[in-house]
């Protein structure tokens, strides 16, 4: 059981990175999974086009919780249009795991989350159609 | 509850059972496949399998209409599976069995053909808290769209129905009382000839959602008395697209129909019909014919084991679980009742784990589990648990396949908490 429980994501799932509240966020957003009871909510914080802090704090499965702490990672002291231009498929390279399709939804999580985080703080409009 | 007075029956013998199906010969991830999932659907017997390759071979035709040999063959070999699922219920008539495509079908049958004219404004219907959605929801599109009001009877934190709070609802006269026999997640038993008698005495109608029964355990809608029961095909060793409704007869010929189209109708005009008689007046349309075939012969074969063994199988294989497992599992925490109140599901949590985690650490070791909310998510809210994972257990399941779970924990509990 090596290829999806890699040792980094277990150590991101055990100790979560950026995993905290933010004083005075831009923006806040609470994503769940209903279905499986995974939910996180992601916050971020912009200052002169940059990320300048992110955080987020959940439960769930180690894929969807590991998935957010290495997101958070990647896309802090970023400037925005480059979050922004980051693509769910960079995620999966994140990840650097093979996810079946019943654990999409786990690992797409966070990236959904941040999607209506850039929604809300005005930087990149939600695409409302499908695909 | 009626006491068992005949000798305990010959036990099963699971290993000659297994011979009988072929999937369960295969390996996943280098492991043999132990299949813990038959609740969600069960795996079908050779001779279902082969039933269904002879139909199309040698007998397919549409029933019902031909005079022809094989549309003869084929409607005699339908007709007669109706037969053979009534007998394993102990309907009294065949044509009070109505096939569906499953049990949540049959449930939508009820509430559409019985509920529109049955249920008005304010009408109450009692459910429990622990049925599966395929019990709820349709109830609840029926009570929004006819103003009628929906109660339950809730559970102890060990999945007992409160039958004392079941009295108190009744005296809202509710116009249906509806509860599974056995719950997917939880495997709790329920006292089904009893709130058949109480909610008779307090007029109202009585649905058995048998889905986790009938697969598992002898069942005689006539000794339960209620109006209508339901189960699926799939689940009891039938192919997927099988599934029957039973009502009385007297109830069903009241009944508007569900669906309309071909075969349901005696007579067609342009611009009225004449229904058919019960049960085709419920089957509109070319039926999923092989599939209520292949049912007929998975009844014939769980006939031969004997239902009553195969509930002894299954009782010794849950009190083998619900001992063992907390002994070797560290951490692991058990929903439900004790195994005597429970059939053969086993609901559980590895603390500081996932169960999606933990299936999908399962699966790598050929270990197949459900995880998630099992479609009782209203039962899992109740229990403050966001999701669960359930073994389920059938004929074919062994203390093997137990143990192999088990170990399979271990790992998983190895891997995430060190």
């Amino acid at each position: 059981m090596d290829d999806l429980y890699r040792d980094y994501i277990l150590e991101h799932y055990r100790r979560p990175h950026n995993f905290g509240v933010l004083d005075a966020p831009t923006a806040s957003y609470e994503g769940a999974n209903p279905l499986c009871g995974d939910r996180i909510t992601m916050q971020l914080t912009i200052r002169d086009g940059v990320v300048a802090e992110v955080g987020f704090t959940g439960r769930g499965c180690a894929i969807s919780q590991a998935s957010a702490s290495l997101l958070t990672d990647e896309i802090k002291g970023k400037p925005v249009d480059e979050v922004a231009g980051f693509a769910a498929t960079d995620l999966l390279d994140l990840l650097g795991i093979e996810i079946s399709p019943a654990r999409l939804k786990c690992a797409m999580l966070s990236f959904d989350s941040l999607q209506h985080l850039l929604d809300d703080a005005g930087v990149k409009p939600l695409a409302r159609d499908a695909g | 509850m009626a006491t068992e007075t005949r000798p305990a029956p010959v036990p099963l013998d699971p290993v000659a059972i297994r011979a009988d199906f072929p999937i369960l010969d295969q390996e996943v991830n280098g492991h043999r496949l132990v299949f813990l999932d038959s609740a969600a659907s069960s795996q079908k017997p050779l001779a279902v399998i082969e039933a269904l390759d002879s139909y199309y071979r040698h007998d397919n035709a549409n029933v019902h209409r031909g005079i022809y040999q094989l549309s003869e063959r084929a409607t005699a070999a339908y007709e007669g599976a109706r037969v053979k699922v009534a007998r394993l219920i102990n309907a009294p008539n065949p044509h009070e069995i109505i096939w569906t495509r499953n049990a949540t079908e049959s449930i939508n049958l009820v509430a559409y053909a019985w509920g529109r004219r049955a249920i008005g404004r304010g009408d109450a219907i009692v459910l429990t808290e622990m049925e599966h959605h395929a019990n709820l929801v349709p109830w609840q599109i029926l009570a929004q769209e006819k103003d009628g009001d929906l109660e339950f009877i809730p559970i102890t934190d060990d999945g007992i129905l409160r039958l004392d709070v079941f009295d108190v609802l009744l005296r809202l006269k509710p116009k249906l009382v509806a509860f599974t026999h056995v719950s997917n997640t939880l495997g709790t038993v329920n006292p089904v000839e009893e709130l058949t008698r109480r909610a008779h005495e307090a007029g109202a109608l009585v649905l058995v959602d048998g889905a986790q029964a009938v697969p598992h355990m002898p069942v005689d809608v006539q000794a339960i008395g209620c109006d209508f029961y339901v189960f699926s095909g799939h689940k009891a060793l039938g192919p997927t697209g099988s599934g029957v409704l039973w009502g009385r007869r007297e109830l069903l010929e009241a009944m508007p129909p569900f669906l309309g189209g071909g075969d349901m109708i005696r007579e067609v005009h342009l611009r009225r019909s004449e229904w058919n008689d019960v049960p085709w007046k419920f089957e509109a349309g070319t039926p999923d014919i092989s599939a209520q075939i292949g049912l007929g012969v998975a009844v014939d074969y769980l006939a031969a084991l004997g239902m009553d063994r195969l509930r002894e199988h299954e009782h010794r294989l849950t009190a083998y679980a619900l001992d063992m497992l907390p002994r070797e599992v560290p951490g692991i925490e058990i929903y439900g009742p004790p195994a005597d109140q429970r059939g053969g599901v086993v609901a559980f949590n590895l603390s500081g784990i996932h169960p999606h985690d933990v299936a999908q650490v399962l699966d790598s070791y050929g270990v197949a589990i459900r995880a998630g909310h099992h479609c009782t998510m209203p039962l899992h809210e109740r229990l403050n648990l966001s999701a669960t994972a359930r073994a389920s257990f059938q004929a074919y399941t062994t203390t093997e396949d137990i143990d192999a779970l088990a170990v399979a924990l271990r790992e998983a509990d190895r891997l995430f908490n060190g």
